[in-house]
């Protein structure tokens, strides 16, 4: 089973066992990880679920789709080169040890 | 305080919200979590999108892991009823597996059920609704094999289950007995556009229809027969009119209902010790502050479960959130802003006939809402805009050269 590990602003880390297919947002939800609130369910809604995803895997997770862009340009507090919305990033075995950040704050 | 606790009555998205935020507040004591259904509590939405559509499973629409129930202590209690409810001399609840429990106060988060339909044939083999897991599991059940699908009701559910039920080639028809789709929630543009949007995708829209009877054969569907006495073949009757609130308990506490448990901005019943959350409920408008109005969604729930939860935690905080919903049909994605109750002007940007639109509703040159399609930057600029009472002035906002979002900037709050 994939891990994703989710680093808060205050840097504690929490690890959660993610099902391939699943999006990050899940895994977070599931597992009680803070800092993800996932309000949508996986919709691209909210953006409750946004987080900046580590360089190393920027290549392998990608840029956001169009819809997501727009979400992350109005609906987040500090968009960053890095930024995603956790429930458009599906969990792959290639994505095991996927390492994001949350932010300080979800809108 | 006895140390009896919490109860919450309905393990729906409110009620697994409020346990959860409750226990975010610190609330030490005892939580219990009851609920009727057997699952583990899950997400509703994808009921009528991904899971009919086979996108999406049981197991991945669960809330939680049981571990984290166990983990924040949390008493999940599924497969039970709460069937008996008073709060003197000490507040006791009674399930229908002949189980006590006691509590301290109590949240209801019991939603509503689906209305069920009434004419003759109702009964049949093939006559499905969809409100819960297991009516989505049968529901999926019988549309594999069906060929004629009816939809009686133009709603959401409706309209999202002909989408998923066209997509996979089932011959639709839509029976709706008003004279448009989604009467209640848009605009007459929007359902006019949605009656089209349907009709190019090959299914059929009869508005201002009325069922008489459903007909079948050996017990199973074979059709339904309209009051103008036309004959539709079916194989599959999907039933979408609507929901009734469940109120049943409240009533037993002698709490106040009309069309719902009525509560205020802070999640209080007419008794103020009890909080109540979700569908069942009816508030206040939370933009306006005045009437009452249901909002079935699960941004509601959630929305108004945290308000609860605070409230029980003796942390009052009002409902301050903005109203949001969408619907998935085909690759149509409708977002909502607001509430639209009451407009008196429309204002249309987009191209409907290019499936990218919104309509902004005003009241007096003041903005209530948003419906979008395929346009989710007017939807969140709106949703924005209401969060922060930034006027978006209809006569700009009608002006297809200027983008939303530079209004949102150019007209500050005052």
């Amino acid at each position: 089973m994939p891990t994703v590990t989710f680093v808060s602003i205050d840097g504690s880390r929490h690890t959660a066992n993610a099902r391939v297919r699943e999006s990050v947002m899940a895994a977070a939800v599931r597992n009680g990880v803070p800092g993800i609130i996932g309000e949508c369910g996986g919709n691209a809604s909210c953006a409750t679920c946004h987080v900046y995803v580590g360089e190393d895997f920027m290549p392998l997770v990608g840029p956001p789709g169009d819809l997501e862009d727009d979400m992350l340009d109005l609906a987040v507090s500090d968009r960053r080169p890095t930024s995603r919305l956790s429930c458009q990033i599906s969990v792959t075995e290639a994505l095991d040890g996927l390492v994001v950040e949350t932010p300080k704050e979800q809108p | 305080m006895t140390g009896a606790g919490v109860l919450v009555v309905g393990a729906s998205q409110a009620g697994v919200q409020l346990a959860v935020s409750l226990r975010e507040h610190g609330h030490d004591g005892p939580i219990t979590l009851v609920g009727a259904e057997s699952q583990p509590p899950y997400q509703r939405p994808p009921l009528s999108k991904a899971y009919l559509g086979g996108a999406a499973d049981a197991t991945s629409l669960e809330l939680r892991d049981q571990a984290f129930y166990a983990s924040k202590r949390i008493d999940l209690l599924p497969a039970e009823r709460v069937t008996h409810i008073r709060r003197f001399p000490s507040g006791t609840a009674l399930t229908d597996q002949g189980r006590v429990l006691d509590f301290d106060r109590v949240a209801l988060t019991v939603g509503a059920r689906a209305r069920r339909l009434t004419v003759p044939g109702s009964d049949l083999t093939g006559v499905c609704y969809l409100r819960d897991l297991a009516d989505a599991a049968l529901l999926r059940h019988h549309l594999t094999p069906a060929r004629h699908v009816v939809v009686v009701g133009g709603g959401f559910i409706g309209l999202e289950v002909a989408a998923v039920a066209r997509s996979e080639g089932r011959d639709v028809t839509v029976v709706e007995a008003a004279p448009r789709l989604m009467t209640r929630a848009v605009a007459p543009v929007v359902s006019e556009f949605y009656r089209r949007a349907h009709a190019r995708r090959g299914a059929e829209v009869l508005l201002g229809a009325q069922l008489t009877r459903i007909e079948g054969e050996h017990g199973r569907v074979t059709g339904v027969r309209l009051a103008d006495g036309a004959r539709l073949p079916a194989d599959l009757v999907v039933a979408g009119v609507g929901v009734v609130p469940r109120t049943e308990l409240a009533e037993q506490l002698g709490l106040l209902c009309d069309g719902g448990i009525v509560v205020d901005e802070f999640a209080r019943t007419s008794d103020p010790s009890v909080v109540a959350a979700g569908d069942c409920t009816v508030l206040p408008n939370p933009l306006t502050g005045e009437g009452r109005v249901r909002l079935e969604s699960m941004p509601n729930a959630i929305a108004q479960a945290r308000v609860a939860a605070a409230t029980l935690a003796g942390k009052p905080q009002p409902y301050a959130d903005v109203p949001w919903f969408w619907s998935d049909q085909y690759d149509l994605k409708l977002q909502i802003a607001g509430v639209a109750d009451g407009y008196d002007q429309v204002v249309v940007r987009g191209d409907p006939d290019g499936e990218a639109f919104s309509a902004l509703y005003y009241r007096g040159g003041a903005l209530l809402a948003v419906n979008a399609v395929n346009r989710t930057a007017d939807y969140l600029v709106v949703r924005k805009a209401l969060a922060k009472g930034t006027p978006l002035p209809a006569d700009l906002a009608a002006r297809a050269d200027v983008p939303l979002k530079d209004l949102l900037v150019a007209t500050p709050a005052p």
